[in-house]
């Protein structure tokens, strides 16, 4: 599915729009912890987390995420939406939990 | 001019504890390996592998260096440090295990999967460690059909 239509269903915040958000989405992932997401997370899934700080774009990339989304209604730092910019990864916003968010995400890929 | 004998040696220096802008080094190694053309694949794998060992020397080290030594036939990326090294390198090797304190941890770092990462990218990887004084980390990843 098109991540811009999981962003429309999932009701996703852009934080930066500058970034290509018709690209696929072919599953998810959700880990808090780095090292976790570059062994495990699948290439083009979206990646679900409560960490906000800019390392998680350096991790983004190198994971080959189609784009992060930030849970619980946590704010990226600035340093993170900069580097996001210049990797041209998505961040998306969301005040559900990571397992709610999710949850929709697993219904509309699977349903 | 023969290409296969082309080597292409990039350096970077690596500051203990300095997150801003941690990854950038591997970044820039991740950046010219997909301009250069490698394979995706190789791409991916020396990226992390780089990623890893940079984060190595930020969390656990006091400073460093981070290479990477490029020619057609291989990849090998080369992390050293000034820092308290390694003491028991199989006990390191293993998954979960992690000595990175709790403000590392709470950015998501110390999940003790650096080094098996690693591992898991590179067809050879060597540590050498002296503590109290540093850590020489090697992963190579080979080109296959050169
Ligand atoms: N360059 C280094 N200098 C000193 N100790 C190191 C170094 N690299 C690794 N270690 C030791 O080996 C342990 C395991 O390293 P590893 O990269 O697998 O996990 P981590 O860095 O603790 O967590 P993660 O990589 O999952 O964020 C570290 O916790 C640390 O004790
Ligand atoms: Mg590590």
């Amino acid at each position: 599915m098109k991540l811009i239509e999981i962003i429309r269903e999932l009701g996703l915040q852009v934080a930066n729009p500058d970034v290509d958000l018709d690209r696929e989405v072919c599953w998810g992932y959700c880990s808090d912890l780095l090292s976790d997401v570059m062994a495990h997370a699948p290439k083009d899934s979206l990646w679900f987390t409560i960490q906000v700080h800019e390392n998680v774009i350096a991790v983004a990339l190198l994971a080959e995420v189609a784009g992060v989304v930030i849970t619980g209604g946590r704010r990226p730092e600035a340093a993170t939406l900069n580097r996001a910019a210049a990797e041209r990864i998505p961040v998306l916003l969301t005040g559900e939990t990571t397992f709610v968010s999710a949850g929709r995400l697993y219904r509309l890929l699977t349903g | 001019m023969d290409r296969a004998k082309e080597e292409l040696v990039l350096n970077f220096q690596v500051q203990g504890r300095d997150f801003q802008g941690a990854g950038v080094a591997a970044s820039q190694i991740r950046r010219v390996l997909k301009q250069v053309g490698f394979d995706p694949q190789v791409v991916r794998r020396a990226g992390i592998a780089a990623y890893e060992a940079e984060m190595n020397i930020v969390i656990h080290a006091y400073r460093g260096t981070l290479s990477a030594r490029i020619t057609a036939q291989e990849i090998e990326i080369v992390a050293e440090d000034e820092g308290p090294g390694i003491a028991d390198i199989e006990l390191a090797m293993q998954e979960g295990y992690s000595t990175a304190p709790p403000e590392v941890r709470e950015m998501g770092f110390g999940a003790g999967m650096g080094l098996p990462n690693i591992k898991r990218c590179a067809d050879g990887l060597e540590i050498a460690s002296e503590v109290g004084r540093g850590t020489t980390l090697r992963a190579r990843i080979v080109i296959k059909g050169t």
